[in-house]
């Protein structure tokens, strides 16, 4: 299987990227925001980060950079897009996703591990998962998701909330809202949910002695409904 | 040409940072702020000598980059 993540300027956690999907099988490219076409790919990754220093708003002048014609026209054939952190705010400026990811509710930036819920395994994401609730890693600013009552509507009828933060046991109440996120939300999918968008880093969770071991089952499985 | 353009979050839209502004204040003695809200200012220099049009131009950046519709409104002044 082939992937490709993209790098801006301001992108950070493009390396780890590429070692997580190599790690579980992906034959990665790393591909320059500059670039006007992407190499052939079964998925595409835009990393976490702070792209363009996150001026204006997060992912805002990073949506508007040349890849991303090349990005959306990819996603709207039904090839797969995966946002982590400020990949996620990039795919929401883009118009690929619904909403905005605003500041966190205290202003605060987070860096912890979560427990996230997932919501729908009618996917190429999460279809097969071994565990409903992973321990996964977040680090932002701003993940506070945002979208009007109509769009959240339309979220809900169409099975479009992809993961939500709780606590171990599953449970999702304010408390374990690290953000102040409307409906506890912590990754969405598209209408056909191949392109998906999430605050937490499933790269960071591939080391059973540096982390845990979440996001190996995310990639593993990924990888294998892919093949 | 220079046009101005402020954009603001829509009403109903949480805005953490004008909350913690207000707050500031209201602990600086200014005790009577009720509400603050935080807003970007921007001015844009357009090679066009004809207003509506320079306008209309902004209007299209507002649009597509400057504001983001889904939280915030602008105004071109």
């Amino acid at each position: 299987m082939k992937s490709s993540v993209i790098i801006f300027p301001g992108s950070n956690c493009d390396r780890d990227m590429d070692v997580a999907l190599k790690k579980f099988g992906f034959k990665n490219k790393m591909v320059w925001h500059n670039d006007q076409s992407i190499p052939k790919s079964d998925l595409i990754v835009l990393p976490g980060g702070f792209s363009y220093g996150d001026y204006l708003r997060c992912g805002s002048i990073a949506s508007k950079s040349k890849i991303i014609k090349s990005v959306i026209d990819f996603a709207n054939s039904g090839g797969l897009v995966l946002g982590i952190c400020n990949g996620f705010q990039i795919l929401t400026e883009t118009g690929l996703l619904p909403g905005i990811l605003q500041h966190n509710k205290y202003l605060n930036f987070i860096c912890k591990n979560v427990f996230i819920k997932v919501k729908n395994k009618n996917n190429k994401y999460f279809k097969n998962i071994k565990k409903e609730i992973l321990e996964l890693h977040i680090a932002h600013n701003e993940g506070n998701f945002f979208c009007n009552e109509k769009e959240l509507k339309i979220l809900e009828d169409n099975n479009q909330i992809a993961v939500t933060y709780c606590d171990s046991d599953g449970l999702e109440n304010d408390e374990n809202n690290p953000n102040g996120t409307i409906k506890n939300i912590a990754g969405i999918f598209n209408k056909s949910k191949n392109v998906l968008g999430m605050m937490p880093h499933p790269e960071r969770m591939i080391d059973k002695y540096l982390s845990g071991e979440d996001g190996s089952l995310f990639f593993e499985n990924l990888l294998g409904n892919l093949k | 040409m220079k046009i101005k353009v402020i954009v603001t979050l829509k009403n109903g839209v949480l805005d953490p940072q004008g909350k913690a502004i207000q707050q500031t204040l209201n602990g600086m003695s200014f005790s009577n702020v009720e509400e603050v809200r935080q807003g970007k200012f921007f001015e844009i220099n357009v090679d066009e000598n004809n207003e509506t049009k320079a306008k209309a131009q902004v209007e299209e950046m507002c649009k597509k980059l400057l504001a983001n519709l889904v939280i915030e409104d602008y105004k071109i002044i």
